[in-house]
């Protein structure tokens, strides 16, 4: 686990860096979700190359560059393209990117297609798991509850949903907008085996999503939105601001710590 | 054309293993030889277009050539955005097949009129839309998707059964099927989809008797660069659609002619379903008198 540590904190400096100079967007949704990528790679997706994942929040996919840049899918020269004229690196997940299997930008896309994907596999035996992560406001999407529906009724316990549930969405706190809860109730009332964990502790993200049932399994993570630098944490401003140089040079400085 | 549909996949299915039928609880006494034969291959999504078409995209990911079925708008405008992003954007092997095209569905109401479809589904540019206008079109528009798996709209007449004498053996996206040649006629009609006897009302009429008539059974937006030379061996050009005008089959055609405007001058004019039928009830024989192409 301290490998991930490591490599968390690796990819909240690049991502604070690279927003910095891309002056973009996300940039606390993108760290909400760190923790979690980087333990699906490095447990999950490195030593079994069936299993595949969907980033279905999209406009964090900064985190996930930076990731792929540490498993060697970018090069550096192209990591730092990002959101500039002419990339590749656009501020969504996009499938032209080495190791992004499909674009997601408009949220309650990723749920549905990672469904296909896991029936697909069900289909051919085939063995593997499909990781999808969506954010808590996207759950606003009317498409993920019909997948779920779906997923449930055709036993699709190789589908593994991952919430990032760190509590705001685009304008406001997700219980000031629509309110989610009871949301493990909910998940479990469609059919899923559901787990609620803390999203930042690596153990424990490993431990859920090892998981095994015979329906799908949806793993509410719970995430502090901006996690790791303290100025950005649980503020809706940080859905939209990039940092200024101040900013940058404050944050680094926390990530050393 | 909605059986001849099922029974050209079963047999297709029978020896391509990566044949997937998807259905939106809907095509009943239509699916079910496919049910039958292929319980493995055969899903119904219920009553949810979006997340059928995403399911769709993510089977075709893994190399399944899926079937979506459904009617009327349901499998079209109520999931685009996935359609857009998830089958056009990512280029991937998904038919949608929609049944009941134009006033297919009269007496069900303006929900079911399937009018603006040819608007949405060509502005997605790897989809090719295939609109057959009796049987062998049907058939070779399955032939070529079979072959060649891609983005793709199947639409289809909800009772049409008609066997028209054809001049093309296989035919492929952009071919026009002959069927009526007048060789020292430079005037044109072309037509699409379930337009048969709207065509052949407006050519039996003694003025009308020396035009050129052809269909075009597989279009779209990446068809549109090798149609300017065929159009410009003619100087009147019809075109029949059974579709509103905006952004329809005759807009497709106009816009390809007003690209080329600089080369040559057209005398043009579109046949559409007159928009005036929005709310109108009826059966598809009645509205088609009322608001049809003519």
């Amino acid at each position: 686990m301290k490998n991930i540590e490591l490599l968390s904190t690796k990819i909240r400096k690049n991502l604070l860096k690279i927003t910095y100079s891309s002056k973009s967007a996300h940039i606390a949704s993108s760290l909400s979700i760190v923790d979690i990528i980087a333990t699906i790679y490095s447990k999950f997706m490195k030593k079994n190359k069936k299993n595949i994942f969907v980033l279905s929040k999209g406009h964090a996919c900064l985190a996930h560059y930076c990731l792929l840049y540490e498993f060697g899918y970018i090069k550096k020269k192209t990591l730092n393209t990002f959101g500039k004229n002419g990339t590749i690196l656009m501020s969504h997940s996009s499938h032209k990117v080495p190791g992004v299997n499909l674009s997601t930008g408009s949220l309650g896309h990723g749920l549905p297609v990672s469904t296909g994907i896991a029936l697909s596999k069900k289909i051919t035996s085939n063995s593997g798991k499909v990781f999808v992560l969506l954010s808590d406001g996207e759950l606003n999407e009317g498409s993920n509850w019909e997948s779920l529906l779906f997923s449930a009724h055709n036993n699709l316990n190789n589908l593994v949903i991952i919430i990032d549930h760190n509590k705001i969405q685009s304008l406001d706190f997700v219980n000031k907008t629509m309110k989610l809860d009871p949301l493990k109730k909910k998940f479990s009332s469609f059919g899923c085996k559901v787990l609620e964990i803390n999203g930042h502790n690596h153990k424990e993200i490993f431990n859920s999503l090892k998981n095994t049932s015979n329906k799908p399994l949806v793993v509410i993570a719970n995430t502090i939105k901006g996690k790791g630098i303290s100025f950005m944490e649980n503020k809706v401003l940080w859905h939209y601001k990039s940092p200024n140089f101040d900013e940058l040079i404050l944050g680094l400085k926390e990530l050393k710590k | 054309m909605r059986n001849l549909f099922i029974d050209t996949l079963v047999k297709e299915a029978r020896l391509n293993k990566k044949i997937v039928l998807i259905v939106g609880d809907l095509g009943f006494n239509v699916v079910e030889p496919f049910k039958k034969e292929f319980p493995k291959r055969f899903f119904n999504a219920g009553v949810s277009e979006q997340s059928m078409i995403g399911i769709a995209s993510g089977l075709s990911m893994n190399g399944f050539h899926v079937f979506v079925y459904s009617i009327a708008n349901f499998p079209t405008f109520r999931c685009a955005e996935q359609i857009r992003n998830d089958i056009d954007y990512h280029n991937l092997p998904v038919t949608i097949v929609s049944v009941g095209s134009g006033l297919g569905y009269g007496n069900l109401g303006y929900t079911h009129h399937g009018l603006q479809d040819y608007a949405l589904m060509r502005s997605f540019p790897n989809t090719i839309i295939c609109s057959p206008s009796d049987n062998y079109e049907l058939k070779n528009s399955l032939k070529y998707l079979f072959k060649k798996p891609q983005p793709s709209y199947l639409r289809l007449d909800k009772s049409l059964d008609l066997n028209l004498k054809n001049s093309k053996n296989n035919l492929i996206p952009g071919d026009w099927n002959s069927r009526d040649k007048h060789k020292n006629s430079k005037k044109l009609v072309l037509s699409t989809g379930s337009t048969y006897n709207d065509c052949k009302n407006f050519l039996k009429k003694k003025k009308n008797s020396l035009y050129n008539w052809y269909s075009i059974p597989m279009w779209g937006m990446k068809i549109k660069s090798n149609q300017f030379k065929k159009l410009s061996a003619f100087n009147e050009i019809i075109t029949f659609e059974n579709h509103i005008q905006d952004g329809g089959f005759g807009s497709w055609i106009n816009e390809i002619l007003s690209v080329n405007i600089s080369r040559k001058k057209f005398f043009v004019q579109n046949k559409f379903i007159n928009s005036n039928v929005i709310g109108k009830v009826g059966s598809e024989k009645f509205l088609n008198k009322l608001y049809g192409p003519k």
